[in-house]
């Protein structure tokens, strides 16, 4: 694809133009500049008052503070790995608060920012990426389920769930709705595409929300797609947009047209957020090897949490006061990870053998006995240790 | 007491349990007006409609996929996967996802869905539609695997297994969906065999074989063969392969003294190979001779032409018993 990594953003109010595939053109809903200019898209109404805006604001600052500390976490040996969302914060910020409290969410593992919008504490996302549990949040209390690793298998699933609020005859008025999130790279996948069959031919009320990061790990998206990933909505028969997945409001107003259109029947979507993985794909990554320091600048300038503080300084909705105040906050949430992950404790040896089934497993309990009575042999001080 | 094919008995378990939950589903290729390829889902989409017994696109990694979101939401699907050898497209979303919801969740998520897949040769089919790929699925912690020898136990099976909180991965034996037996459709489930348990199907103090799905039949007549020799074999169904119920086996074999497995997958850390080693295990010094296993080779399944040298059979399992007695 012929995007530019700096891709230009100049087009008509609400809709830039970034040359795709010669004799296509693409279409991205955008309707926050970088520079922190409001557009108008006539397809995507969006009114936010100032509140809300630095709802958002404060979100986006946040998210990206958790991500941080995180980072350092992970560096100084407290988390195993991590997988950093740095610049894909207005796409999860914008596309999760679109959601109603009954809407489904299923996430990769990097949607710290959809949790955070779903209200999950984040030391539950901690305590995966530190190797004290696989996730282990409920699902149901948030409505959002727990990380799936394996690239695009929840598109499945969500699509079944999906399915299920068809069953439930909670399509249509005061429906409900299921989305998806995805990368670039998991577009190649089967299960994705099979997702994108299953919920088409039953017109099932799911969103396909892809954060086209334009990496996976080292992988462009060239490797994935020969055509912008948007355009291949058609073939299964729903519409596709892009958005620009680095502005907050046009992913709010994408997602919420979706999810409103999935809730009355309609079907699904495919949304396109066009974005870039500012970071490592995760802390063992090394981008450097494969990628080039140019096209991190240019995407620097389209910076999703810089553009709504140019706004709200633009328009007067904020003062002064206030980004110090979300400072002061977010220093104070860095800290309280930080301690909440320092404090957190290992599990008990045994926990390997819980929650493997519904009820108890003779060939289980005889391996729990038996290594129950292994750790025992051993002097207090050696199994404290 | 009604005489059912273990087809018929599968469709009868299906209807009763569609009937008293509203939110068991059936799902998969051609299960609706078809009513399948083997008939097990014969005339359920006429009485229950298309929301409850889905034709699915073919995508098996899609329906199981699925189905574990039908089960997130509350449902409780029933999949079936064609044949044995079409299972390996959803293997992911079997072993990685199904299995692994319930501790992914820390115990949040119940995963209450059943996949039904006709197994085993002996139909003169075509390559992957024979095959035995039940240990796969063993191997896989927070799968249940059951398999079914006839009419009687598939009929409660198939309900107990619909009922379970776990995955369940049901193997029907395709070769033997035109037995017949006599089926109690009015029997209470609450009475009925454990679905963690597996059945003397033939008692016996001379050896034990150990069988399940399709080769329970032929290890039965090999013990009404026997004792014509005077031999009494105790013939053990396992039902459940996992979890196993390895007491059940270990109390015969202490009394036998002698062992044979017997399955149509490969012996190569097959089922055969863990009874084994269990039995060395805990039966040691009731031991007359080593535990023996009598399977298909350490090949791919062959064409049709030859599977009647592939599969164990009467005389292959009268060998084993023979060498087990010779030792």
């Amino acid at each position: 694809m012929a995007v530019d990594a700096d891709g230009a953003v100049t087009a008509a109010p609400g809709s830039a133009s970034l040359d795709g595939q010669a004799g296509s053109r693409v279409e991205t809903v955008q309707l926050l500049t970088p520079e922190g200019e409001r557009l108008e898209h006539p397809d995507y109404p969006l009114e936010l008052s100032a509140d809300e805006v630095k709802g958002l604001y404060r979100d986006l600052v946040l998210v990206r503070r958790i991500d941080t500390e995180a980072i350092a976490l992970q560096r100084q040996g407290e988390l195993g790995i991590w997988a950093s969302l740095l610049g894909q914060e207005a796409a999860q910020v914008g596309s999760g608060r679109a959601l109603g409290p009954r809407d489904m969410a299923f996430p990769t593992y990097r949607e710290h920012g959809v949790a955070w919008c779903r209200g999950l504490d984040p030391m539950k996302l901690f305590e995966l990426f530190r190797g004290v549990s696989h996730g282990g949040w409920d699902p149901a209390e948030h409505n959002f389920h727990v990380y799936t690793i394996v690239i695009g298998a929840q598109a499945l699933h969500a699509t079944g769930y999906a399915m299920g609020i068809q069953r439930d005859g909670l399509v249509g008025e005061d429906g409900e709705a299921a989305i998806v999130y995805f990368g670039d790279g998991a577009t190649s996948q089967g299960d994705v595409n099979e997702a994108f069959v299953f919920a088409s031919v039953f017109n099932a009320p799911v969103v396909f929300f892809c954060q086209n990061n334009q990496w996976a790990i080292s992988e462009p998206l060239e490797r994935q797609s020969r055509v912008p990933l948007y355009q291949r909505a058609s073939g299964f028969g729903f519409p596709g947009v892009q958005v620009d997945g680095n502005d907050v409001f046009a992913c709010l107003a994408v997602t919420r047209k979706a999810m409103q259109a999935a809730r009355e029947g309609q079907g699904p979507t495919f949304i396109e957020a066009f974005t870039y993985r500012m970071g490592a794909h995760t802390t063992t990554d090394d981008p450097t090897r494969y990628r080039l320091a140019a096209e991190l600048e240019a995407w620097k300038l389209k910076d999703p949490v810089e553009r709504v503080k140019a706004y709200l300084v633009r328009t007067g909705g904020a003062d002064q006061a206030f980004f110090e105040a979300i400072e002061a906050e977010a220093a104070d949430v860095g800290r309280s990870v930080r301690q909440a992950c320092l404090a957190m404790p290992d599990p008990e040896p045994l926990a390997i053998f819980e929650n493997v089934y519904s009820e108890p497993n003779a060939l289980l309990a005889a391996e729990r006995e038996q290594f129950a009575a292994y750790l025992d042999s051993f002097e207090p001080e050696e199994v404290a240790r | 007491m009604t005489v059912l094919t273990l087809s018929k008995a599968i469709n009868h378990g299906l209807r009763k349990s569609m009937e008293a939950d509203p939110k068991v589903l059936i799902m998969g290729e051609d299960v609706g007006k078809l009513g399948g390829v083997f008939r097990v889902t014969d005339g359920l989409q006429k009485d229950f409609g298309e929301a409850r017994v889905v034709d699915t696109p073919l995508a098996e990694s899609g329906i199981v996929g699925t189905a574990i979101g039908l089960a997130l939401r509350g449902y409780r699907p029933v999949c079936e996967i064609q044949f044995d050898g079409f299972v390996f497209p959803a293997f992911d979303q079997i072993v990685s996802q199904l299995a692994k919801q319930r501790l992914r969740s820390l115990g949040r998520v119940a995963m209450p869905v059943v996949i039904r897949i006709p197994c085993g040769g002996g139909i003169g089919a075509v390559e992957h539609h024979s095959e035995s790929p039940e240990v796969y699925f063993v191997h896989a912690a927070g799968l249940r695997v059951v398999a079914c020898s006839g009419p009687a136990d598939a009929y409660t099976m198939i309900q107990q297994s619909i009922a379970c909180d776990d995955p369940v991965i049901f193997f029907e034996p395709k070769r033997r969906y035109w037995d017949k037996a006599e089926v109690d459709t009015a029997a209470a489930l609450d009475g009925a065999l454990p679905l963690t348990s597996a059945r003397i199907v033939t008692e016996g103090s001379d050896a034990t074989v150990i069988a399940y799905g399709p080769m329970v039949r032929t290890c039965v007549e090999a013990a009404v063969a026997a004792r014509e020799d005077g031999r009494a074999l105790e013939v053990i169904d396992l039902r459940s392969l996992s979890p196993l119920d390895i007491a059940t086996v270990i109390a015969s074999v202490r009394k036998t003294g002698r062992c044979v497995v017997v399955h149509e997958a490969p012996v190569t850390a097959g089922l055969g190979a863990e009874i084994a080693a269990r039995v060395t295990q805990e039966c040691f010094y009731h031991l007359e001779a080593p535990v023996l296993r009598v399977g298909g080779f350490s090949t791919p399944y062959p064409p049709s032409r030859l599977e009647e040298h592939f599969l164990p059979d009467l005389d292959r399992v009268l060998d084993a018993v023979d060498r087990a007695f010779a030792f």
